[in-house]
């Protein structure tokens, strides 16, 4: 184990204390925000303008930098066409965010907590992962 | 406008989050994106930035309940099977999109993309309408 491996956990598990304080970990707030039929809470709102703005930070000041701290170089996302794979696939993410209100980074949090319905969610998203990523080599 | 408990307790959920995104950044050089970083998890043995990024983010509840002594509460009314199926969705829709509500909704916002703006747009307008038509068809959605 290097630095880069340990400052890369506590960023996890600050990202994670964040989800649980912000409680995006519980999907009850997620559904209260998405859903419009129940009692609405804009919870979420606060939590992702919130993080958005203080990420933003981030990216300011690595548009001044040529390298990462504790890496040769920025990894970034390099796709910039919008098209139909972007826009289905993301759609058909919300409607299964907004069934259950999970989305794969709180699932992924629930791991060790015994919630067996989280649990479920998890393999059920890894068969999904892996069924795309066999359609889509067969696809080319 | 005056902010409530949760309000505030969004607010200091959000910094952290972001915290996190932007130190991650700056740190590996990599973009928080956990859709992603799960999809990567079997590609290959050796750790990586991304797994010890996933393996905080399973430490931060067993952290939470050292500290307090309580578990973070999660309440899924959804029956299993449709936790299943949400599942699948969320798994092969976060793949076709390429990320999901951290990759796009925090870092992809924070980087200004139009990809992740377009995508946001499209998780947020099905998600309510998900989340709207199961309440009103099941009425179980919620507390």
């Amino acid at each position: 184990m290097k630095l880069i491996h340990l400052a890369s956990f506590l960023c996890g598990v600050i990202f994670s204390l964040g989800l649980i304080e912000g409680k995006m970990i519980d999907p009850a707030t997620v559904l209260a925000f998405l859903d419009f039929a129940g009692t609405w809470k804009p919870t979420l709102v606060f939590v992702l303008a919130d993080a958005v703005m203080v990420a933003s930070i981030g990216v300011v000041v690595q548009k001044r930098r040529t390298r990462p701290w504790l890496d040769k170089a920025f990894y970034m996302p390099t796709r910039k066409k919008i098209d139909r794979h972007l826009i289905i696939g993301s759609m058909v993410f919300g409607v299964g965010w907004g069934m259950v209100g999970l989305c794969p980074g709180p699932a992924v949090a629930t791991l060790l907590t015994g919630n067996v319905k989280t649990l479920v969610f998890l393999m059920a998203l890894l068969a999904g992962m892996h069924g795309f990523s066999l359609w889509s080599r067969r696809a080319g | 406008m005056t902010l409530s408990d949760p309000d505030f307790q969004g607010l200091a959920g959000g910094l952290l989050i972001g915290l996190s995104c932007a130190t991650y950044l700056l740190l590996t050089g990599r973009s928080v994106g956990i859709s992603g970083m799960v999809a990567g998890v079997f590609a290959e043995k050796r750790l990586s930035p991304d797994k010890a990024f996933l393996l905080g983010l399973v430490a931060g509840p067993l952290l939470w309940h050292l500290v307090w002594g309580v578990w973070p509460p999660i309440t899924i009314h959804a029956s299993f099977l449709t936790v299943a199926i949400s599942g699948l969705l969320v798994g092969v829709g976060t793949r076709l999109g390429n990320g999901c509500t951290s990759g796009h909704g925090v870092m992809g916002m924070a980087r200004l993309s139009a990809r992740s703006l377009v995508a946001v747009a499209g998780f947020l307008a099905m998600g309510a309408l998900a989340a709207t038509l199961s309440h009103l068809l099941t009425g179980s959605t919620q507390p």
